[in-house]
């Protein structure tokens, strides 16, 4: 056990590393002279050649390829993750700024799935073949349909033009969480409830379930005792994986309804090229996603030790 | 087995039943939710091929006095913000949308399935180089990263597929090695190899033809999420650029009028919804046919 975590773990330094790669290759595909392009930004004005100079010295836009990324690199595992090109602050003091709000709109995205999808597939698998059971599965198939910024957009017109209800933008309070958080969350809550209702089934057919049936046990106690304990692992997983995700795809939710998280930040970022910035939210949003990952794997092995512990399968996702 | 292999009769060896039967046309009409997906995009993408045909009006005519018009007979569904045809807008729209999902869906297929037999036939340290490049991109949601690399190109139709070719190709990859591993085990291939066949017609005559099920089954659902992965980047500003209509650049518009004339973000949603449960319902019911094997 303590080995395999061990092991998990140091599977991810090599993906970190990749990470920081793909991260600098990606801010070196930009066009354009990025000291030119900073210090026009910076100043207003087009530089001279000498601050074009210094401009490049600062930033070591003269060295190798391979030079500027392990100085970046280096800076990078000490949590330096340079100046954003716009605002002269450091990156991770900016995204560590912005990150709680992405957090807690994940986090009640999740908790609007959780609250609509469990019950539902429960009830979906207890009355299967049943009419609701035909609308879940119709309504999961729509939910993976669904642009989910497009959901938002609908949401607003409903309950923020027409009700009147809720605020379309903005950090007003627990109002202004509602529809961004519900925007990101009845997509999951589509997959989830599908996927806890076939989780479900296999193991209502599971010879213990039957012995416990056979038994004479009451079947409220059979669902709790039996089927839900063992039931829920892979939706946990599942849960814990659309998580992740949810960090990153609140950048479009977040951009809609002007919440002020790391993906609007991004967003934002891309729309003025600032490079840093756009390759310090590349390497942050990896780290955040590879951790929840291997939170994740650690869960669900604690939850079911018997979890093969090979390298590809295990690993996986 | 490798001893007694170089008896078996060339015949045999094109006989292998390990997998399900090819799929039939028959069983997949047969399929009720295969069929609904089969229709809704056979109507979509032809309509979108004859868009210069059946559309109403010039998609991008602006017609300033008739802005915001109601539906009517001259136009079906309205005019926007610039008095354009919306109908018309959307035929052509889903040109764009729908062949660019297309066009994507094909591109990495084909990398996916170049990578993913590379890796699983060699083995190794190329095996072990590419699966940890696979590795590294699947560590990033794939919207975020196509997000970036778009981003640092520049907006424009071209950069975001590459952006997204970029980063989609991986689950083919992946499935493509794991497919083509699980088959260098198979009786018929060990014995084809055995008597002597080269490597790559075994991977041509024997190997390939039994893979193209769960690739299918795979490229479908991939296709329907290429196409709303690209309305969302394109609802960001970083796919076509106006006045070339595309269904999320009509909702990334149609936002700015959203309280004055909310219809405009109606129509595009529901067209790229439709479309994308065109996908998901053929997956679905292509998966029963094909793969019955497979997870549901």
């Amino acid at each position: 056990m303590a080995s395999y975590i061990a092991r998990r773990v140091a599977y991810l330094i090599p993906i970190w590393l990749g990470i920081t790669v793909l991260a600098f290759l990606i801010s070196t595909l930009a066009p354009g002279d990025p000291a030119r392009i900073y210090f026009q930004r910076t100043h207003g004005r087009q530089p001279s050649q000498q601050e074009l100079q210094i401009v490049r010295d600062r930033f070591n836009l003269d060295k190798p390829v391979v030079e500027q990324y392990v100085s970046w690199l280096s800076g990078a595992v000490r949590g330096d993750l340079g100046v954003s090109f716009t605002t002269g602050k450091p990156v991770l003091d900016e995204l560590l700024l912005r990150f709680p709000a992405t957090l807690t709109l994940a986090f009640w995205a999740t908790v609007v799935t959780v609250v609509i999808a469990i019950p539902i597939g429960i009830l979906a698998a207890i009355k299967r073949n049943s009419v609701l059971d035909q609308v879940t599965r119709a309504m999961s198939m729509l939910g993976a349909s669904i642009p989910s910024f497009w959901l938002a957009l609908l949401l607003i017109i409903l309950f923020s033009v027409k009700l009147q209800w809720l605020p379309a933008s903005g950090q007003q309070g627990w109002e202004s969480l509602i529809l961004p958080a519900l925007a990101l969350g009845l997509g999951d809550a589509a997959v989830v409830a599908r996927l806890t209702r076939s989780s479900l089934l296999e193991i209502l057919n599971e010879d213990y379930v039957k012995t416990a049936r056979a038994k004479g046990l009451s079947e409220g106690r059979i669902m709790i005792r039996h089927i839900l304990r063992n039931g829920m692992a892979a939706v946990v997983t599942q849960i814990g994986l659309a998580f992740g995700f949810l960090l990153a795809y609140s950048a479009i939710v977040e951009v809609i309804f002007v919440w002020p998280g790391i993906g609007r930040l991004a967003v934002d970022a891309i729309g003025q090229r600032d490079y840093t910035m756009i390759q310090g939210f590349v390497v942050f949003a990896g780290s955040i996603f590879v951790l929840i990952n291997l939170a994740v794997d650690l869960f669900y092995m604690w939850l079911d030790p018997r979890v093969t512990l090979g390298g590809q399968g295990a690993v996986a996702g | 087995m490798a001893d007694t292999a170089g008896t078996v009769s060339a015949s045999e060896l094109q006989a292998p039943a390990l997998l399900p039967p090819r799929p039939r046309l028959r069983q997949l009409v047969g399929d009720r939710t295969a069929l609904a997906g089969l229709v809704i995009l056979v109507l979509m993408y032809t309509a979108a091929l004859a868009a210069p045909l059946i559309a109403p009006q010039d998609p991008n005519e602006q017609d300033v006095v008739n802005r915001y018009a109601p539906v009517s007979f001259e136009h079906p569904l309205g005019t926007d913000n610039l008095g354009r045809d919306e109908l018309s807008r959307l035929l052509y729209g889903a040109r764009v949308s729908l062949f660019t999902a297309l066009g994507v869906g094909v591109a990495i297929l084909a990398i996916g399935i170049v990578v993913g037999s590379i890796a699983g036939f060699a083995g190794g340290f190329v095996d072990g180089l590419l699966m940890r490049i696979v590795d590294v991109l699947l560590a990033f949601p794939s919207l975020l990263l196509a997000l970036a690399i778009t981003g640092m190109l520049g907006p424009g139709l071209l950069h975001l597929m590459i952006g997204m070719v970029a980063v989609w190709w991986t689950d083919y990859a992946r499935m493509m090695r794991g497919l083509v591993l699980s088959m260098r085990e198979r009786p018929f291939v060990e014995s084809a190899r055995a008597v002597g066949l080269p490597g790559p017609l075994v991977a041509a005559r024997h190997v390939l033809p039994n893979i193209v099920g769960p690739v299918i089954v795979l490229g479908t659902v991939q296709t329907g999420r290429l196409l709303l992965a690209l309305s969302a980047l394109s609802f960001l500003g970083l796919g076509v650029q106006p006045p070339t209509s595309e269904w999320g650049a009509m909702l990334s518009e149609g936002q700015q009028y959203l309280a004055s004339a909310p219809q405009l973000m109606v129509y595009p949603g529901i067209a790229i919804t439709i479309a994308a449960l065109g996908f998901n319902l053929l997956g679905d019911g292509l998966r029963d046919v094909l793969d019955p094997t497979m997870e549901h």
